[in-house]
């Protein structure tokens, strides 16, 4: 375990202590497309203050699961409850003010493609604040750098390539200092560095801000650096939300199956798999 | 063989079955109708709301008076001027036959204000730009922009639809007058100068048999015009995702779209008997 694990360890063993409000519960939530059930009776806590990864293979469920925590998507079944409030059951108002501490980037990203990237980000702040122009100017431009994203202010979101829409969207889910943030694939389609730059800039605005995150990603085990809890959410079900370091340690076999996949070598030889099915 | 297979054994529980199916059918569909009618109905309560209350803000609304109206300014004075011309010709002769071409410039202008005024710039008017916010809102919808929306608390409703509603009840009596003065003068270019109706007489004729009540008509006739344009339009893109033939993608769009204008137009001339049968 290297130096940085330990200390994320650490942080997990403290940040998890007993006073912790919960932020998000969800309580035995199912939901169905047709008669493909997705969700089967999910059941999740997201601690205030805390970051949760979800991970699990394409396919099973963690949009869905995630559209459900803003309140886009209902359940069949069960309750979401968001600081003890049952999203299914708020008026539209209340919902609204529900998400007024939300920051989310959806998984194609979602931008207004018919504005540009200024705009874009600026737009919560002109909608919902009373900032002047400049105030929202030095803003946006602040958080836009923060992504490293210089002189695109102009540019329309057909103009960027994937990995800068990905950013764009960070941009604009932090633009309103968020209580609680939603990434759907935060790293997916950007480069190495960028993506350790994204998990570093998580990492100090999450200390500075203190926001709860929920975090989907593919990006294992890079992105358990930046969880105190790991779901593993597996055909509609969720494995276990426990620590990162419980998650890789775990001997639920849905779980040791994937972390095998996911941080074992691959393309190994038919005798090195053998090696490796035997030693693990 | 198969022709065999298919006579029924018993020809009066068939038919039964038969009468079963189809009443199943027909119940379904006036569900599915009258499901749609009451998501429009709720649709249009919240934009008006939306609409009046404030905060107003200015800049978005003259955005879309700018496109609903001004932009169609050339359209409806072109088709509004050969309306004019054809009445004009028309007209003539039938009005000749009771050697009364004097009624020419009062049969021009009447035909105009009452009914072809409202009914031909809203038809004009759904082509345009009725088309183009289906197009557009139902492009948000499918690329989850709404959904943005209301993640980052902003109303899709006040944000999106207010202004539009605004501009539709504001432009469609402006474009309406214009589309009856350009009338009017096309009919005096094809009755006075290539007919030889004298010039005094049309005005005079006009002035004289013009009351209030005519006036009155077309302005109702299109301010109840301007707002069923928007609200079809706007409210056929905004519940993309609930049309029962599937809206998914450029094709889902462009069918909705082309549900949109087809159901627009027809509601325009169904609401033109209405309101002519209540005023008259
Ligand atoms: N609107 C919808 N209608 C019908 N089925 C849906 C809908 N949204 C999602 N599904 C189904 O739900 C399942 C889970 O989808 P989801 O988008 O949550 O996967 P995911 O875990 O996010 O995968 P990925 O990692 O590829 O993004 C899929 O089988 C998908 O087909
Ligand atoms: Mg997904």
């Amino acid at each position: 375990m290297s130096y940085n694990e330990t200390m994320s360890f650490a942080e997990g063993l403290m940040v998890n202590s007993p006073q912790k409000n919960i932020a998000i519960e969800l309580i035995d939530v199912d939901r169905s497309f047709g008669n493909q059930q997705v969700l089967k009776k999910i059941n999740l806590v997201v601690e205030e203050g805390t970051t949760t990864v979800i991970v699990g293979a394409s396919g099973q469920g963690k949009s869905v699961m995630l559209k459900h925590m803003l309140g886009l998507l209902k359940p069949d079944n069960g309750q979401v409850l968001v600081y003890g409030q049952d999203l299914a059951q708020l008026r539209k108002a209340q919902l609204k003010e529900v998400r007024k501490d939300y920051g989310v980037l959806f998984q194609n990203v979602a931008l207004f493609d018919s504005m540009n990237i200024f705009d874009n980000v600026a737009l919560p702040l002109r909608e919902r604040t009373e900032a002047s122009e400049t105030e929202i100017r030095a803003n946006v431009e602040e958080k836009l750098a923060l992504m490293d994203l210089d002189g695109v202010n102009e540019k329309y979101p057909a103009q960027l390539s994937g990995g800068m829409k990905k950013r764009v969207g960070l941009a604009r889910a932090l633009v309103m200092n968020p209580r609680i943030v939603f990434f759907d694939e935060p790293t997916t389609g950007l480069d190495v560095s960028k993506s350790n730059e994204i998990y570093r800039l998580f990492h100090r605005t999450q200390k500075r801000l203190q926001y709860t995150a929920v975090i989907v990603s593919h990006d294992v085990p890079k992105i358990f650096k930046l969880a105190d809890r790991v779901a593993l959410i597996s055909d509609g079900i969720i494995e276990g939300s426990m620590s990162p370091e419980e998650f890789q340690l775990s001997d639920n076999p849905t779980i040791c199956a994937f972390v095998r996949e996911t941080m074992g070598p691959i393309y190994c030889s038919a005798d090195e798999e053998k090696f490796i099915h035997e030693t693990v | 063989m198969s022709k065999q297979d298919n006579v029924p054994k018993n020809p009066a529980s068939w038919l039964l079955g038969k009468l079963a199916t189809s009443l199943e059918r027909i119940g379904a569909e006036s569900l599915y109708y009258l499901e749609q009618a009451g998501r429009m109905g709720i649709f249009l309560f919240a934009c008006l709301l939306n609409a009046i209350r404030p905060p107003y803000k200015l800049f978005p609304i003259v955005r879309q008076i700018h496109f609903i109206g001004y932009r169609s300014i050339f359209v409806i004075l072109f088709t509004g001027t050969f309306t004019g011309m054809v009445l004009a010709l028309q007209g003539y002769y039938t009005l000749r036959k009771f050697g009364s071409e004097g009624l020419l410039g009062s049969a021009v202008a009447l035909s105009l204000l009452r009914e072809l005024g409202p009914v031909i710039a809203a038809l004009m008017v759904v082509g345009r730009a009725g088309s183009a916010i289906c197009a557009e809102i139902g492009i948000m919808r499918n690329s989850e922009q709404i959904d943005a929306l209301e993640c980052m608390a902003i109303d899709p409703y006040k944000y999106l639809m207010a202004p539009k509603f605004i501009a539709g009840i504001v432009s469609m009596p402006i474009l309406t007058f214009v589309f009856d003065v350009a009338g009017i003068m096309g009919g005096y270019v094809v009755g006075v100068s290539m007919l030889g109706v004298p010039g005094g007489t049309y005005f005079q004729e006009m002035y004289r048999s013009v009351v209030w009540a005519d006036v009155e008509m077309g302005l109702v006739k299109s301010l109840v015009f301007g707002l069923l344009i928007i609200w079809i339009s706007a409210a056929k893109g905004y519940f993309l995702h609930l049309e029962r033939s599937g809206g998914f993608g450029a094709e889902g769009v462009s069918r909705t779209t082309t549900s949109a204008v087809v159901l627009a137009s027809v509601a325009i001339l169904v609401w033109d008997y209405l309101i002519s049968a209540i005023l008259l």
